[in-house]
């Protein structure tokens, strides 16, 4: 593992990747499709979802041109670049959350588990079950704490008795970090909490149905530096449980929460790499510019 | 160079002026209209409160096997044409009901004909000199009075003017409103919602769309003729019936509440949606779980608020048959029935002039349910009224 690691990533550390100028790993170029430019040792590797070579448009523009990226299980994986880069519309293709809006047309292959998101078959509901979601702005349901958190899993039949459904809402907002403070009440509307505690009350939503990947859509871009931190923490702590992608704006969030990164711009994945190097080292022109913050 | 504070406000003081004298012609509009809203009610309250009150006397009323045959033969000659005669052909009724009155005679308050009433009001009367004699006498022996009109709200339409009632109108407007709720508001939710939330954005929904919105705007009589001639001569519904009034009141009320309840569903942020997609629900579960429980509250004031313009209507009623003399409380779906507008309407036609209280009375009561639907559609917002 290690080894194949180690001649992966030296390959390709001259290559511009994705840039359309040649370096000595062309003949390699197949295999290194979607592939971080440098490993992260510490990471795990195990493959959450793949894509392939996606397009998105809206109307007649262009929003995603040829993305590759695989992301890895249990890893928080940042999404960054500059505003309208297409990193969000990205992140709403893994849920199909893109379906939602009229006069979109993707084509190419996201796989998850070897099965084509995208496909006709594959039941959106069915994806979302397995892809959560946490939006930019905090949407608890106008209901009760409680209520936020079991309605999924009640939905998704995960619980019978009333005594699991007890346990599991328990667990979830343990889970994320937010227990001690509403634990004695449960029952007042979930819109009562602060900004920040409204965000780990959606968390505790999304995780309550047990997902495989959570998707958060700038999940901080809302809340106070305080909350910030919280919710930072809380994606290295969930991230034993669940992959996690998140967009940002924010770099230095990027670099203190992300095990790897992508560098979205106009459209195009510029840069995929272990956020380490990424940040220390990048390898392209382009995103050493937006890092060090000369645009964006 | 730049101008002084003092230049300019020399030149705005133009400016000034306009704006307040536009305030002024502002608040002469709102004047003058609370001003005819003013008048409207005092002429409505001082014709129409005196008839929730009815002259009544009090006379021996002779239960005997005679009166049964001949009511008239019940009370005494000197008042027998003070007493209403529709209150005495009731008395028979009355001794069937009751065998127990038989032989019996009684010192009754009976409601007294409607020209005494009038003369007790200071209207003008056909009473003769003879009879307001009596009349005098038997006030000052305290055995005239007017009293509080019951039977204005127990009975139906009659042609005599003591006797009339609003119960029969009243009870097939309950009637009339409850076939137009039942039709209209499920179908006309549920085509909302379809619109709202499920129909893709094209040509043809854009097309239903306007001409919901034209719907609204069609003259209320155009809906009598489509009712008349879908439901009574297509369907056979019976004429006249709060069924087929309903019906055609429900085409009306559709668009109203279809477009009120795509407002509220429009009201509700996106964000909601988006979180409950995001949890895996379908479109239904969305919509049943998450959308509909927070347009609800704009979903019922619009709906009462397109019940109440209903509940005003006697254009289209006129032509399925529901401007009638329905002189019998309906009880039942497919009976011939009236409905308040109209009852008003048939009263405002009657030559007898104790019939003029009677109409406004009529009004009156219409305006106070008619306030009650708005100020409940007005709590119901403020109680519910959320923001995001």
């Amino acid at each position: 593992m290690n080894m194949q690691v180690a001649e992966r990533s030296s390959a390709p550390m001259s290559a511009q990747h994705r840039s359309g100028q040649d370096g000595p790993g062309q003949q390699n170029r197949e295999q290194q499709r979607g592939q971080p430019v440098t490993r992260n040792d510490d990471a795990h590797h195990e493959l959450s979802i793949r894509v392939r070579d996606l397009n998105l448009w809206y109307g007649q523009s262009q929003a995603l041109k040829g993305i590759d990226i695989d992301v890895f299980q249990k890893n928080v994986t940042a999404l960054i670049g500059p505003s309208g880069c297409g990193k969000s519309t990205f992140l709403r293709c893994l849920n199909r959350m893109n379906d939602l809006i009229p006069n979109v047309r993707i084509e190419g292959l996201v796989e998850m588990d070897g099965r084509d998101v995208n496909a006709v078959k594959m039941d959106e509901v069915a994806l979302r079950r397995r892809v959560g979601m946490v939006f930019q702005k905090p949407n608890p349901f106008p209901k009760s704490i409680y209520e936020n958190v079991a309605y999924a899993p009640r939905m998704h039949d995960l619980v019978g008795r009333k005594s699991d459904q007890d346990e599991l809402v328990e667990r979830a907002l343990r889970d994320a970090g937010l227990w001690e403070e509403v634990k004695d009440k449960l029952h007042q509307p979930g819109t009562s909490l602060s900004g920040g505690q409204q965000q780990r009350l959606c968390i505790a939503r999304a995780i309550a149905v047990q997902p495989d990947v959570i998707l958060m859509d700038e999940p901080t871009s809302a809340l106070d530096p305080i909350s910030t931190a919280t919710i930072e923490d809380l994606m290295d702590k969930l991230k034993q449980q669940f992959t996690i992608i998140t967009v940002t704006h924010n770099m230095q969030q990027a670099a203190r929460v992300a095990d790897y990164t992508a560098f979205f711009h106009l459209g195009e994945i510029i840069e995929y790499n272990d956020t380490k190097t990424m940040f220390s080292n990048p390898h392209t022109k382009k995103t050493e510019d937006y890092i060090t913050g000369r645009y964006g | 160079m730049s101008q002084s504070f003092d230049d300019i406000s020399a030149q705005l003081k133009r400016r000034h002026r306009k704006s307040a004298r536009l305030k002024w012609i502002s608040m002469g509009a709102l004047g003058l209209a609370g001003l005819f809203l003013v008048l409207f009610f005092a002429d409505m309250l001082v014709k129409g409160l005196p008839a929730f009150k009815q002259a009544q006397i009090q006379v021996q009323v002779d239960y005997s096997e005679q009166a049964s045959q001949l009511p008239l033969a019940a009370v005494n000659e000197d008042v027998r044409s003070l007493v209403s005669r529709g209150y005495l052909r009731l008395i028979p009724g009355r001794m069937e009901d009751n065998p127990d009155l038989l032989g019996t005679t009684r010192l009754e308050w009976v409601l007294a004909d409607g020209q005494v009433d009038q003369y007790l009001k200071g209207h003008h009367s056909k009473l003769k000199a003879s009879e307001q004699a009596v009349v005098d006498r038997l006030v000052e022996q305290g055995r005239a009075e007017l009293r509080f009109n019951t039977t204005f709200f127990t009975r139906g339409d009659s042609k005599m003017p003591e006797l009339t009632g609003i119960a029969s109108a009243a009870m097939g407007t309950l009637l009339t409103l409850l076939v137009t709720l039942a039709v209209a508001f499920p179908i006309g939710v549920m085509t909302a919602v379809y619109l709202e939330e499920f129909a893709p954005d094209n040509r043809f929904t854009q097309a239903i769309e306007i001409n919901i919105n034209n719907l609204a705007a069609i003259p209320s009589i155009l809906f009598g003729l489509l009712g008349l001639a879908i439901f009574i001569n297509f369907f056979g519904v019976p004429r006249s019936s709060p069924l087929v009034g309903g019906l055609t009141l429900a085409l009306m009320t559709l668009p109203v509440i279809i477009i009120a309840t795509r407002t509220a569903l429009r009201s509700v942020p996106e964000s909601i949606r988006h979180a409950a997609f995001g949890v895996g629900c379908s479109r239904w579960q969305v919509v049943r779980d998450h959308v509909l429980p927070l347009a609800l509250p704009g979903i019922m004031t619009g709906s009462i608020i397109g019940l109440a313009q209903a509940m005003g209507e006697t254009a289209p009623l006129i032509i399925v048959g529901m401007v009638a003399f329905i002189p019998d409380v309906t009880t039942s779906f497919t009976e011939a029935a009236t409905v308040l507008p109209a009852q008003i309407f048939t009263w405002a036609g009657e030559p007898d002039r104790a019939f003029i209280e009677k109409t406004s009375g009529g009004i009156l009561v219409l305006l106070t349910v008619l306030i009650t639907l708005n100020a409940t559609a007005v709590v119901l917002r403020k109680k519910f009224e959320r923001r995001w």
